[in-house]
């Protein structure tokens, strides 16, 4: 006999709690952090979480009857401690791979991250981590590059990549918006970037900028005999202009391009990544909004579930924070998310904040791009952070150079290649930074005036979302 | 006390303002130098392989192969004497010592041990 219709509100974990439950190698699994309002049990609140996040809805409707929703829901398995927490709990959540359309970050963020982060029964929830199956990984067209293509495109090796951000961010020509990057260029960096706010407005529209940087990368091409790159900003107000942008960068013959994910959405995103794969095109992923969305401990998203879901949807760089620079960032959340974005094979490591072991099969990696109030002294750290495979980015510790941007930039590249060289010596770089630096700077005068400017200024304050295990 | 400032020399009518990649911007490295990074080549186990072209062309993909890569080759001496060779016989060309990383299918390291004269 078939079940019957009763009308009514159910519990939650009558349906939705199955601690019991056998994880399938396809389903898609999440752990959330739930601070539900008080009275409300741990086990209810979970399985609310997976109800609302996959087929639930308040109440028992008749055309439930109509499927077989035990095939088709979420549920909530495990709930755990937080560390240091009496309020909140970790929930574990597996879905069915059926319930998400396939290689589509958008359908996956539409479930796990939306109405129930309205939920009045919670009080804070925060998506703490994702394990995409590799069945649904395969599905994605992920980064249209790569780690390993982009090194030979390129022609770097052996070290981090080098890059800065142009400023004034806002206001410049086009034609002294290109001056800034080709001296950059010709000063030793490997890129310059677009500020993420600088799309097309009234003081230099794309059209004009994209030409200048063009002769600007050119140029410093043939002087310094090395290869060049400026992240073309393509993101826009809508997709056809987008790929207008695009398109004419492939014109000028330009390396890299550039997209804000977060502002410019998903859609836009993978279609750009679609499109980059298509034309053999770099692409550099901007992150604006994210600290609007990962910032807060107990609520929102947490970036390694960004950075995953940047990873599959497409992008061969992605900022990830600095540690040391000017913007928030813990050393080891930071490397547990570095990984995700580059790594083949990710283990589960609460130590980094990783709860899930995470297969990216074949899927490329992303170089983590470190930006934001960083200078000559931090370049010891930054190697040994970030390895080889990143994009260090000094935007002010470039262009604050007293003797500007071509000092700046060959200051900051001297710096690097003493650093690398002697780390592949076996010195210890944080701890002999200062040594391996003034070394340095004997024979570069622009290294000896950038280690004068900064030597003072440092940034530090607590990080705010720590992780959980150092709550205590 | 803040330096005067200097100009940044460079330009590209100029053959001497041609930069090498990687360890470029530092001055040449001595044989002591070379001898660390080529045993932090063989350290990772990576293939160390040389490479050399005419200074004019040094923006190519593609370098001339000296012989193949010395595939298992561990012991420093021979690696650097191989580059000597190599050098000896091009005496006007860039000579590039590279570890080529079969798990990344990349060059691990690669950097000019001896600079052809630029022009």
């Amino acid at each position: 006999m078939g079940k019957t219709f009763e009308a009514g509100v159910k519990e939650y974990r009558e349906q939705y709690w199955e601690p019991d439950y056998p994880i399938k190698d396809s389903d898609i699994l999440a752990c959330f952090k739930v601070t539900p309002q008080p009275g409300v049990p741990r086990e209810e609140a979970a399985a609310a979480v997976a109800a609302e996040s996959s087929t639930g809805t308040w109440t028992t409707v008749w055309t439930d009857l109509l499927t077989d929703l035990y095939y088709y829901k979420g549920r909530a398995y495990k709930v755990e401690d937080v560390p240091g927490d009496d309020e909140a709990f970790f929930a574990f959540i597996a879905y069915p791979i059926d319930l998400f359309e396939e290689a589509s970050v958008v359908n996956v963020f539409t479930s796990l991250v939306g109405n129930v982060f309205g939920f009045k029964a919670l009080r804070h929830l925060r998506l703490e981590d994702v394990r995409f199956p590799l069945v649904f990984v395969k599905t994605c067209g992920g980064p249209p590059n790569g780690i390993q293509v982009e090194r030979d495109k390129m022609n770097k090796y052996g070290r981090p990549m080098r890059g800065c951000t142009l400023k004034p961010k806002l206001g410049l020509s086009a034609k002294n918006y290109g001056r800034a990057a080709y001296e950059c260029l010709r000063g030793g960096l490997d890129f310059t970037k677009d500020d993420e706010n600088i799309n097309s407005q009234p003081f230099m529209r794309w059209r004009d900028r994209f030409g200048y940087i063009a002769e600007a990368i050119h140029k410093a091409q043939e002087e310094t005999g090395e290869r060049k790159g400026h992240y073309c900003n393509v993101t826009a107000p809508t997709p056809e202009e987008m790929y207008k942008r695009a398109e004419r960068a492939k014109e000028l013959d330009m390396p890299i391009i550039m997209h804000d994910f977060l502002t410019g959405g998903f859609c836009a995103n993978t279609g750009i990544a679609e499109w980059c794969r298509d034309n053999g095109m770099l692409l550099h992923i901007h992150r604006a909004m994210h600290a609007v969305i990962d910032r807060h401990p107990k609520h929102g998203i947490h970036f390694r579930v960004l950075a995953k879901a940047l990873r599959l949807s497409g992008g061969d760089h992605l900022h990830s924070g600095t540690v040391v620079g000017k913007l928030e960032g813990d050393r080891e959340a930071t490397q547990g998310w570095i990984d995700c974005m580059r790594e083949p094979y990710i283990e589960e490591d609460r130590s980094r904040g990783l709860f899930f072991d995470q297969d990216f099969g074949s899927m490329p990696g992303m170089l983590p791009v470190a930006s934001g109030g960083i200078h000559v002294w931090h370049m010891p750290a930054l190697v040994n952070i970030f390895g080889d495979h990143s994009v260090l980015q000094f935007g002010g510790g470039t262009l604050g150079h007293p003797w500007g941007n071509a000092a700046g930039a060959a200051a900051n590249r001297v710096a690097l290649e003493a650093c690398v060289k002697a780390r592949n010596e076996g010195r210890e770089l944080e701890k002999e930074s200062k040594e391996i630096l003034t070394e340095a700077s004997k024979e570069s005068p622009e290294l000896k005036a950038a280690m004068e400017t900064w030597k003072e200024i440092k940034f530090e304050y607590d990080t705010v979302d720590k992780l959980d295990a150092q709550h205590k | 006390m803040a330096e005067e400032m200097q100009n940044y020399d460079s330009r590209v009518t100029d053959p001497a303002s041609r930069k090498l990649e990687t360890f470029s911007y530092l001055p040449e490295l001595s044989e002591d130098e070379i001898r660390k990074q080529v045993q932090y080549i063989v350290d990772h186990g990576w293939q160390p392989a040389i490479e050399h072209t005419e200074p004019e062309r040094a923006s190519d993909d593609y370098w001339y192969m000296w012989k193949l890569p010395m595939f298992g080759e561990d012991d420093v001496d021979t690696i650097l004497n191989e580059a000597k060779k190599c050098h000896e016989v091009n005496p006007n060309d860039h000579v590039k010592l590279i570890g080529y990383d079969p798990y990344q299918q990349s060059q691990g390291l690669a950097f000019v041990v001896y600079r052809g004269q630029m022009k």
